[in-house]
């Protein structure tokens, strides 16, 4: 009855016969790394479906802020990418201020690779005048008081300006630099932004270098 | 078995099952082509449980953004088109999939003794699967979405009484609404598709308890002790089953032999899927229909309206009868003479290879009366398909009046105890 | 609104219902990969149906992208609406004025060619003319009565139904052989035919912008599952060699 030949037979439940296990064991390592192959391919769409989409994009494209209307010393939010953005107009009291407490900071140069290239020094600005920065805390995402004008003195002694977290106390100076003994670990970021003119900003992308 | 399987298998009978029901499975050796359905409809399923998934986060299910959110996707989610496109061509391969291993069914008698059960949950998985998929064809919320859902939940209005208003609680407003946009979502992403995850795994368990049938309708466990050892199986099966019957050299492993043969299969269903999906995803308006890429509008009906092709046969069934009523009844009727089709058939013998020439030709017209009423439901109207499609709803019932009157004292060949070589 | 809607909708069959009928079509051998072809389209679009109709599911930018059109010129020669290129490609009537004059909104376009067919539209777009008896002066051989102007007339010119005498039978008779164009158009037939025929191709590609990148991945995809058969049927066949 059986159409099975012995040897088969033999080789069907144990295969241990080399003849037929090369070519048995190429085919299925084959098959199995083509196969492997076509499930990651097939994986791509479902991945790349978590993109950010069309809308999304358009959403976070580059914003443009009319500057010339911010007081000095006043602070305006904008939404870049869902995310509030600040420009303030600082004083020359306020900048002055910088310098004094640089002893108390944990990265008073932005040394941390996290900024424009022009925001690694004091001022961490294209412009003296005009401080951006992503008004969102290192440490967690909350969003920072701006507490002015001596408010900031409650919470660092002889600083009268700067942005205090209330969520879990981070705080940073007037150039969103962070202080030492809180739990943010970096400065606020600073974005890519360019100006047009003197009264227009772009907040999202740098002036391609010339 | 290293330490930690150990550890998990005292635990969880992982390797056991895995022994159990597939790499000691015993399956019978000649299952032919017909044999692959079953397990292209569940790669159909999962297929459209994980593109379901995603498309339900972009998805918005309101009446105001369920077309803007199709097209969003479409357009604007990194290759969301693939995604909905592979929902849209796995709905018409899950009905392609199913009509044929329903047929399989049918000619070689696997619905028959002792596979009554199986049967029936394979028949109400295709009930919940029209659900389903009706409900799912709604979402869009094109023309054919909106006014195919207010002919189809209209059918309800036909129930004496309460049919008027058993209609406005279906619809939650006195027409179709957003209000019925968003139960017919919930229904079709999360009840439907539990159900009929539950019961794909109930057919799996009535299968595995009776064994696969075969186009020769041979039984492949035998009486414990009724078989010599040479016409015993050389492979090792599982003593779930050896320990019960003897297995006869009938059988393969389910893993890797029957496997193997479903992965050839898999690989030509997905040639002819991928070709659908890539370059004719509408398929000539058969699987997305023309109409419905407008967006629905409650004040203008499409000129012609059918139900997307699988459900045409039933429709021409509808249509055939005057009545609306017993049009209704008809259609229910044409679904429920299959699921009575067990006790309709009363022959002793499976396959058809097997019996009486009628049987043979009375299967071969039922498929062509099936797919000639999907013809008449699926194209516009004219006068001689009227009398057409009577004609072959009367054919239709006519095939299961027939079986139930010959299979009685059907002269039947013989048939082998073992699989003919 | 809504009942005045309503009592539009029965009112004017012409402006809401589809058209039917046994029109025969002529077949529109569109090319979605030729550019020039869909610049031009998208122009004719611009320029003559965005005053009514939108495109509201598209994007300029996504088009500009798709059709080889820099941002800043697309802009400035075919962005007439929204401000940002980023912006969907909106109408610039208001939809409250749109049901007043033409009884119904008209409809949006993104996925019109979808809807009828690549066909249907180049026939339609072609079968306008002369019928004083309609409000905008015009009627349409595949869209009975229909609800629209003829936008492209400053294009083909006027258009009207020609009778021709032909000996039928010995006797003559007038026969219909078409509409022809009075001649005051910025175009030739041949040109007008060709300018629908962009149109029509531009509105194929908004329909499904994903048609060409489709293909093209369809296509690798098909050669791939070739060669995982190849290697499956082979190992199948080794475990089946010892059954059979």
């Amino acid at each position: 009855m059986s159409n099975v030949s012995v040897d088969a037979k033999e080789s069907a439940p144990n295969e241990d016969q080399p003849q037929v296990n090369t070519r048995r064991r190429f085919l299925t390592v084959a098959t199995s790394v083509v196969g492997g192959v076509g499930v990651i391919g097939a994986a791509v769409p479902f991945v790349a479906s978590w993109n950010p989409s069309a809308k999304a994009k358009a959403a976070g494209a580059d914003v443009e802020v009319d500057i010339s209307g911010i007081e000095p010393g006043q602070l305006i939010r904008v939404m870049w990418r869902s995310k509030p953005v600040w420009i303030v107009r600082r004083t020359p009291e306020i900048l002055e201020e910088l310098g004094r407490h640089e002893d108390q900071l944990k990265d008073p140069n932005s040394e941390a690779e996290q900024q424009p290239t022009f925001a690694q020094n004091r001022f961490r600005s294209m412009k003296e005048e005009y401080l951006v920065l992503v008004g969102i805390c290192t440490h967690l995402g909350c969003s920072p008081q701006h507490l002015k004008d001596g408010a900031f003195e409650e919470v660092v002694e002889g600083v009268p300006d700067g942005f205090f977290c209330p969520c879990h106390g981070s705080k940073f100076d007037m150039a969103g630099r962070v202080f030492q003994n809180v739990p943010a670990p970096l400065n606020l970021v600073v974005p890519p932004y360019q100006f047009v003119d003197d009264n227009t900003l772009i907040i999202g992308s740098e002036a391609e270098v010339v | 078995m290293s330490g930690f399987l150990a550890w998990i298998e005292a635990r969880i009978p992982m390797m056991r099952v895995a022994n159990m029901h597939a790499i000691q499975y015993p399956a019978p050796r000649n299952m032919n082509f017909w044999y692959v359905f079953g397990f292209l409809a569940t790669v159909v399923l999962i297929n459209q449980i994980v593109t379901g998934i995603w498309l339900t986060m972009n998805f918005v299910p309101t009446s105001e953004g369920a077309f803007k959110s199709v097209e969003y996707i479409m357009r604007e989610i990194d290759y969301g088109w693939i995604i909905r496109y592979m929902h849209s061509t796995g709905a018409s391969a899950f009905f392609i999939v199913v009509y044929m291993h329903m047929f399989r069914g049918m000619i070689y008698g696997s619905y028959q003794k002792p596979r009554e059960l199986l049967w029936v949950f394979g028949m109400f998985i295709y009930l919940a699967l029209m659900a389903e998929a009706f409900m799912g064809y709604v979402l869009p919320w094109g023309q054919m979405s909106y006014w195919g859902a207010q002919v189809i939940v209209s059918l309800f209005g036909a129930i004496p009484v309460i049919g008027p208003d058993l209609v406005v609680w279906i619809q939650g407003d006195y027409v179709i609404s957003g209000a019925t946009l968003n139960r017919f979502f919930a229904l079709h992403v999360i009840a439907l598709p539990l159900v009929i995850v539950i019961l794909v795994f109930l057919h799996i368990v009535a299968l595995h308890e009776v064994g696969s049938n075969n186009p020769d309708g041979v039984a492949i466990k035998h009486k414990k002790g009724s078989l010599p050892e040479s016409e015993k199986t050389p492979y090792k099966i599982h003593e779930y089953y050896t320990d019960k019957y003897d297995i006869a050299d009938d059988v393969v492993p389910f893993f890797p032999h029957i496997v193997m043969k479903d992965m050839v299969a898999f690989c030509v269903f997905l040639f002819a899927f991928c070709y659908i999906m890539f370059f004719a995803p509408e398929m000539g308006g058969k699987f997305l229909e023309h109409p419905n890429f407008e967006i629905a509008n409650p004040l203008k009906t499409p000129e012609h309206i059918f139900p997307v092709w699988y459900f045409t046969p039933f429709y021409a069934i509808l249509k055939a009868v005057p009545d609306k009523l017993f049009g209704v009844l008809a259609m229910f009727g044409a679904i429920a003479a299959l699921f009575a089709l067990p006790w309709l058939d009363r022959g002793a013998v499976k396959s058809w290879r097997y019996r009486c020439g009628f049987h043979k030709v009375n299967l071969i017209v039922f498929a062509i009366v099936f797919i000639f009423l999907g013809y008449l439901g699926g194209t516009p109207q004219e006068n001689w398909k009227i009398v057409a499609s009577q004609i072959a709803t009367v054919m239709y019932f006519g095939f299961f009046v027939a079986l139930f009157l010959y299979s009685k004292n059907e002269k039947t060949k013989p048939v082998p105890t073992r699989i003919p070589k | 609104m809504k009942k005045l809607m309503f009592l539009l909708a029965f009112l004017l069959p012409g402006a809401a219902l589809a058209a039917g009928g046994n029109v025969h079509l002529d077949t529109a051998n569109y090319d979605l990969t030729d550019k020039a072809s869909l610049q031009n389209g998208a122009k004719i679009f611009m320029n003559y149906c965005l005053g009514c109709h939108s495109m509201k599911y598209q994007r300029y930018q996504r088009t500009f992208q798709d059709l080889g059109i820099a941002d800043e010129l697309g802009q400035e020669n075919l962005q007439f609406t929204g401000e940002k290129v980023t912006d969907y490609i909106t109408r610039a009537m208001p939809e409250e004025s749109a049901s007043v004059w033409f009884g119904a909104a008209p409809p949006d376009l993104t996925l019109v060619a979808r809807v009828r067919g690549a066909d249907w539209l180049y026939t339609y777009l072609r079968s306008f003319y002369v019928d004083e008896s309609r409000p905008f002066g015009v009627n349409n051989k595949v869209f009975k009565e229909v609800g629209m102007p003829h936008v492209l007339q400053p294009l083909q010119g006027t258009p009207r139904e020609t009778y021709e005498t032909r000996m039928i039978d010995g006797e003559e008779k007038q026969v219909y052989v078409g509409i022809k164009a009075d001649g005051d158009g910025a175009l030739s037939p041949e040109e007008y035919d060709q300018a629908v025929l962009d149109l029509v191709n531009f509105l194929e590609y908004t329909g499904e912008p994903a048609r060409l990148e489709s293909e093209r991945i369809g296509k690798w995809v098909l050669v791939f599952i070739v060669v995982l058969f190849v290697f499956v049927y082979l190992l199948k066949k080794d475990y089946w060699r010892e059954v059979h």
